[in-house]
């Protein structure tokens, strides 16, 4: 038992960490620039078919991944020059109209660029296989390697947001937009560079997991409705609420699914408690984030009520 | 030779002929010369693979006889979209409007669900080169409907006849949460009787399974059964490698075969699973069948094409045995039912219910000499296995 809590304590971290990729462009974006973003999942997708592209062309993972950083960019500045910058003065239902659009527009033309079929990307040869962990336990070294460098991006913007010029600024944005715009900052870049910078931590997450999971057209949507929680969790525009709602979310979904039927078990017949453990245990997470919102209705470390 | 392929990309309903379908015995087509085929296989979306592999084995066949039972012949290809009402619509459409004489397909089974009574109601011949399904194998079988493929249930048997051989004590099973991935488990169950470590029901369409295979390392069960088709299979395998877990026998069906081989790659290498057939069995006719699909596609048949291979040699063994006489629906149903031809898998012949009676393998994920990634037969588990629905079978007169 020890050890399937163990196993499933570093499923729940590698999840949140990749939760937090995502969920902090959607945070910043949603707390900073007060836009609704569908189309956030697209960018996670989007990273995980440049990758299987650059990867295929290179023949390597790591020029892949490289190759991304770039494109991810480039498609950031696109979108927001494109269509996000012309919502920012509208509503929020125009806002979900306008990037609900963008989902259906984004998946359509990866099938015709890509095909129907799922990709899949090799694994570095260096970071396959597994370690052992305790016993006869064995935990992939990918899987390590995910958590490591979802770890890192935290810790890079945690120093980014808390002792830099532009992270005062987007501290501030979130805190009081007017104030920030009647000082005189030029809002309009300052709205690009977040955009952008959501879109390549959105695409990272994508690149980073395309090796375990094949690269298809709806991985953007199955993930953007955790990484929604994650952000109304986290308060939203709060980069540290976005770090402890991804982990409190992952964590309580992996954990949950397992041990919930387990749980039940000690209560019910083994049949009927497969049966309910797996109808409760997709609802924990949402059970979660009601509890949170009772205490706290603005979120963790929401900076607006 | 006129060998001559359609390949209708969108379909129109006919409307009129949708409802004006009476029962018949001799269907129109069968007065003309031609022998007219209509293949229905899913060749779009995440399962084209499957249909690709069907169709080629199908066309594979047809070119190597050049004129099908002698006669002129006609094939006219559908893409079902793995959608049952656009499949319905399809069928109806190749019995009334295209006057086919035989059906070929599907590869699913709610798509022969909803094609079986427009094509067989019409005295037309439905020959299944996949799915088969309980009902039309017990209580409502046909005398219109062939399959060359199994009973849905049996490759999941022989994997729990594995197990029981084995004396398993401790199988952790696994499927996906709809009606395919419990009767999987039911199957397996049917010929296995030691513990189960565990029951995990997954989502259909998962494609992290961490949380799985972290209970199957706590658990360490004597071996895995499970059954994920299609793109779960190839995560599944992948993930499975990956999280240092192949010491732990892994026991599939339609998991690890010649469509996800190609994904999986050495990831998949000693995995086991069940079928009726495997590329390695060593047969004249297989041998013949394999080097040829390689040769056409370049790439390893699966069973999908060895099925459908199949039903158009059936074909054209009855054809030529009634003579191009199309119109005695009987005759032509006695020669079908003599199987009469050299199957790749062996042993094949119809029991009552006109399912196969054949002997299904072990099968081990091997990388072939070619270098293509392929399954190969370890060892018969069931020798002229009938399927557990036949005796439900009460035939009945056309």
């Amino acid at each position: 038992m020890t050890n399937l809590f163990v196993l499933q304590l570093l499923n729940g971290v590698q999840l949140g960490v990749l939760l937090f990729l995502i969920a902090a462009g959607l945070t910043l974006v949603f707390g900073i620039m007060d836009v609704v973003n569908l189309a956030h999942g697209v960018l996670y997708m989007v990273g995980a078919y440049f990758v299987a592209t650059f990867a295929a062309l290179t023949g390597s993972f790591w020029w892949g991944l490289l190759l991304m950083l770039p494109a991810a960019v480039a498609v950031g500045l696109i979108l927001e020059v494109v269509v996000i910058r012309r919502l920012y003065a509208r509503s929020h239902l125009d806002q979900v109209l306008a990037t609900f659009g963008l989902v259906m527009i984004a998946n359509e033309t990866v099938k015709i660029v890509w095909g129907v079929s799922p990709l899949s990307v090799p694994m570095p040869e260096i970071l396959s296989g597994s370690v052992p962990l305790m016993g006869p336990l064995q935990y992939p070294v990918y899987r390590i390697a995910i958590i490591v460098a979802g770890l890192a991006v935290a810790g890079g913007l945690y120093l980014v947001i808390n002792h830099t010029r532009i992270g005062m600024l987007l501290r501030a944005g979130a805190t009081n937009r007017a104030m920030v715009s009647a000082l005189g900052i030029d809002i309009g870049k300052l709205f690009a560079i977040v955009f952008t910078l959501g879109a390549v931590l959105a695409c990272l997450a994508g690149a980073l997991v395309a090796p375990i999971l094949s690269v298809d057209t709806g991985m953007g949507e199955s993930v953007l409705i955790l990484t929604f929680v994650v952000v109304v969790i986290g308060g939203i525009g709060s980069i540290k609420g976005a770090f402890l709602g991804a982990l409190l979310v992952a964590i309580v979904d992996t954990l949950g699914g397992v041990f919930g039927p387990i749980l039940l078990r000690e209560v019910l017949d083994p049949s009927a408690a497969g049966q309910a453990g797996r109808m409760l245990a997709p609802m924990l997470v949402y059970i979660l984030m009601a509890a949170i919102l009772c205490v706290k209705p603005a979120g963790l470390f929401g900076g607006r009520g | 030779m006129t060998l001559k392929t359609t390949l209708l990309a969108t379909t129109t309903l006919s409307l009129g002929l949708a409802t004006a379908a009476a029962a018949q015995d001799v269907p129109a087509a069968a007065e003309d010369d031609v022998l007219k085929i209509g293949l229905i296989y899913t060749l779009s979306g995440p399962a084209a693979a499957l249909g690709e592999q069907a169709r080629n084995g199908f066309m594979l066949a047809a070119e190597r006889m050049g004129e099908i039972g002698g006669m002129e012949t006609e094939i006219v290809v559908i893409d079902d979209e793995q959608r049952p009402d656009k499949a319905a619509d399809d069928a109806r459409e190749l019995v009334q409007r295209e006057e086919v004489d035989f059906v070929v397909g599907p590869i699913f089974s709610n798509i022969l669900v909803a094609i079986h009574q427009p094509v067989t109601e019409t005295g037309t011949i439905l020959i299944s080169t996949n799915a088969g399904t309980s009902n039309f194998a017990g209580p409502d079988c046909h005398p219109n409907f062939f399959v060359t493929s199994y009973q849905n249930d049996q490759n999941h048997e022989v994997m729990g006849a594995y197990a029981e051989q084995e004396g398993y004590q401790n199988v952790f099973l696994m499927a996906p949460n709809y009606q395919a991935g419990k009767d999987s488990l039911a199957g397996f169950k049917h010929s296995y009787t030691g513990g189960v470590a565990g029951e995990v029901f997954t989502e259909l369409g998962q494609l992290d399974f961490s949380s799985e295979l972290a209970q199957i390392a706590a658990f360490q069960p004597d071996a895995l059964f499970t059954f994920m088709p299609g793109g779960m299979g190839v995560n599944l395998v992948k993930q499975y490698d990956q999280a240092g877990l192949s010491s732990i026998p892994f026991l599939s069906a339609f998991t690890v075969d010649e469509t996800t081989l190609p994904a999986t790659q050495e990831a998949a290498l000693g995995l086991l699973g069940g079928a009726n057939w495997a590329p390695d069995l060593d047969n004249e006719a297989n041998a013949e069948f394999v080097s040829a699909y390689i040769e056409e596609y370049d790439a390893v048949p699966g069973t999908y094409a060895m099925q459908a291979y199949d039903a158009a040699q059936l074909i054209n063994s009855a054809v030529s045995k009634v003579g191009g006489d199309l119109t005695d629906r009987d005759a032509l149903r006695a020669a079908l039912k003599e199987a009469d031809f050299d199957s790749p898998r062996g042993d094949f012949s119809f029991g009552v219910n006109n399912y196969p009676v054949q002997d299904f393998y072990l099968v081990e994920a091997v990388e072939r000499e070619d270098g293509f990634f392929a399954t190969s037969a370890q060892e018969k588990i069931f020798d002229d296995y009938v399927d557990t629905y036949a005796d439900q079978c009460e035939m009945p007169s056309p």
